[in-house]
């Protein structure tokens, strides 16, 4: 057996796998010594190996990682043995937002990434769901309940939070404001596709593919399926953990 | 040898400089640490770094000793931040000419309280140094070389001038034939502001000696980058960007001679396959803006992802020695234009259309078996920024594979970076 882990900004993710298959997999809200937490986790699987992903990649590589891969390469292999006709991925986590075009084997053929801000990332719409008093969950219902069309200009956090105070006492329905947020990601998305040029089958993985309101709003942007893994936010984990396999195969 | 590098300090010069002694006293040490983990945590460096490494270590003070007691001696000493300055004018005139500091996260809060936070981090950073006192080759200068390449420097210049008097050369953006007149122009009114210092004119002797000893600088540099192109590399990416970037505060006929020292062991290295990375090792060549000191952020990142970078086409890179002076020049007047003619060759962003610049990147990779391309851009550097979706379609139709990288020098976004640039890796390894 081998095991994917990904170390992300706000969750550690496991992935394990026997012959190729998915047996288990595990997500757990990072702490402040994730190496530690992922270590722990580890152990009751007692892998053969370990490949680490995301940012805690190298702290894990210190500690018990065999191999290292990036967040880039982890999800073009998980997204690729999950849906075999994938050219196009998008991944969207805490910190941050990737487009990554495979070719036709599969192989990484050109990315982009989000640069230094957490516009359009998980981490974003923990803060706009916060500032309307929403849960996640509530934050995505509300959205879907309204069909009304105002705009938020700013993709920034720090200014969108204080687009979202000016509509709010101008008196705009906390449900019409959770919709405009989730459009102007849907936007920022759908132009981050635009520049990789977008081909192919779309897979949205990371955990903000969870929240299928916005998966809806982009697959109508797009004017295309949008397909999501049952489990999105694992796809790096299962894709670090089958290049073990893959490795293995090739030695 | 770790243990033994250590940037000095001379409290009493600085004093003297009008710097803030208090603050800049922790910079030293502060610096020292920065060399050693990029730098000296390598293996197998060749023997002749060493001078550079005394470079560093005499940065603020051995260097600045002599910038103090040239201009003692009447002699111009000029700060600049750009390779269209005319050095060989100030080198004529017996002068020193000097890169400023730029490359450094630590004054732009201090330049923020003055500027626009939305600028590129080089003249932040360097107004910062100015206005705190943070730069001794600032306050050692008798003016700063300003020039007209970007809106940031332009305007920037007027507000610098209070502090530092600033002699502005207007460098058109585009290369017409009248454009060229305008250039001349400014070349002789630059020429004119020097002479200004040392009380005489320049003589055709002196100026023909000053091109031939900028001349051999940059065929130095020249030769040094064609070896450094071998595969597997001589040399690390990280030590020939600090020879760039020393280019710009030494004395050019000691450097001359110290690059050369250092092409001669590398051919040596060559031949004997005594290398830094083994042939296996990813190579990357870097295009685009400037690296200043002690900017080694991005080519730190790099090359602890595994890879070499094996050429920089910037300004602090081929940018500043690909091209030398044609010396067939007969008069004083006739020399003026083939310099002239030579600074017009330099193909900055500043310039509509470019596109010989997309050439000479291309023929650069070509030349150092590079097996991709980062293009590094300053934040807010719009005109190198835009420049990149030009750079990548010349990249994608030659089948390069290419990356754009926007940063400044604040630390907060070397996880992405990092990030990207394994990922890069990963990519041209497949």
């Amino acid at each position: 057996m081998h095991v994917g882990i990904d170390l992300g900004s706000r969750a550690i993710k496991l992935a394990a796998v026997k012959d190729g298959q998915l047996v288990a997999s595990e997500v757990v809200n990072s702490s402040f010594e994730p190496h530690k937490q992922a270590a722990e986790m580890i152990k009751r699987y007692a892998p053969q190996f370990v490949a680490a992903t995301g940012y805690g990649r190298h702290l894990a590589q210190k500690h018990f990682a065999q191999q290292v891969i990036t967040e880039i390469k982890a999800h073009a292999l998980g997204a690729k043995h999950l849906f075999p006709d994938c050219r196009t991925i998008l991944d969207v986590g805490g910190q941050d937002s990737k487009v990554i075009a495979l070719d036709p084997q599969g192989r990484v053929a050109q990315f982009q990434m989000n640069d230094k801000c957490a516009a359009g990332t998980g981490r974003f719409m923990e803060m706009m769901a916060a500032s309307l008093g929403y849960s996640l969950d509530e934050f995505s219902l509300a959205a879907a309940a309204s069909d009304e069309t105002v705009a938020i200009n700013s993709m920034c956090a720090v200014f969108a939070e204080s687009e979202v105070v000016s509509l709010r006492n101008r008196g705009t329905a906390p449900e019409a404001i959770a919709r405009a947020i989730h459009l102007s990601i849907v936007d920022r998305l759908s132009s981050m596709l635009d520049r990789v040029g977008l081909q192919g089958e779309l897979v949205f993985s990371g955990g903000v593919a969870r929240n299928s309101v916005l998966v809806d709003l982009l697959a109508k942007r797009l004017g295309r399926t949008v397909s999501v893994p049952n489990a999105p936010e694992i796809v790096g984990a299962y894709g670090a953990a089958l290049y073990l396999g893959a490795r293995a195969k090739a030695a | 040898m770790t243990t033994e590098f250590s940037v000095k300090a001379d409290e009493q010069l600085w004093t003297e400089l009008d710097m803030d002694v208090e603050r800049f006293k922790k910079v030293p040490p502060v610096l020292t640490q920065l060399y050693q983990n990029i730098f000296l945590s390598q293996s197998n460096r060749p023997e002749e770094m060493a001078y550079f490494d005394r470079m560093i270590e005499n940065i603020y003070t051995g260097r600045i000793q002599e910038m103090v007691d040239a201009k003692k001696a009447g002699k111009p000493v000029i700060g600049t931040f750009c390779v269209y300055v005319p050095e060989e004018i100030i080198q004529a005139a017996g002068g020193l000419c000097i890169g400023l500091c730029g490359g450094s996260q630590a004054t732009i809060p201090d330049a923020e309280t003055v500027l626009p936070r939305n600028i590129c981090p080089m003249v932040k950073s360097a107004f910062g140094f100015k206005i705190s006192g943070m730069c001794p080759f600032f306050q050692a200068v008798d003016f700063v070389y300003g020039e007209t390449t970007c809106d940031a420097k332009k305007k920037t210049w007027e507000l610098l001038d209070k502090h530092v008097p600033t002699h502005v050369m207007e460098i058109p953006q585009l290369k017409r034939e009248r454009d060229k007149r305008l250039w001349l122009e400014e070349v002789k009114d630059f020429k004119t502001a020097v002479e200004k210092i040392i009380g005489n004119e320049i003589a055709e002797t002196e100026l023909r000696a000053a091109i031939d000893t900028l001349n051999a600088k940059r065929l130095a540099l020249q030769r040094l980058n064609d070896l450094r192109h071998h595969n597997p590399s001589p040399i690390s990416g990280r030590d020939m960007l600090l020879i760039q970037q020393i280019a710009f505060y030494d004395e050019p006929a000691r450097f001359t001679a110290q690059v050369n020292q250092l092409c001669d062991e590398l051919e040596t290295r060559c031949r004997n396959n005594n290398v830094v990375a083994p042939k296996e090792t990813p190579r990357i060549m870097v295009s685009g803006t400037p690296m200043a000191l002690p900017n080694w952020k991005l080519h730190n990142i790099i090359e602890n992802s595994g890879a070499v970078i094996v050429n920089e086409e910037s300004c602090i890179g081929t940018r500043y020695y690909k091209d030398t002076i044609d010396t067939t020049g007969a008069s004083l007047d006739d020399m003026l234009e083939k310099l002239t003619e030579r600074y017009m060759k330099i193909d900055c962003s500043c310039f509509t259309p470019n596109d010989d610049r997309i050439d000479q990147v291309i023929a650069e990779y070509k030349a150092s078996g590079a097996q991709g391309l980062i293009d590094y851009c300053l934040q807010f550097c719009h005109t190198y920024n835009i420049e990149a979706v030009k750079l990548r379609e010349a990249c994608e139709k030659e089948g390069i594979p290419f990356m754009s990288i926007e940063s400044d020098y604040s630390p907060e976004d070397v996880g992405q970076l990092q990030t990207r640039v394994e990922a890069f890796i990963e990519q041209i390894q497949e």
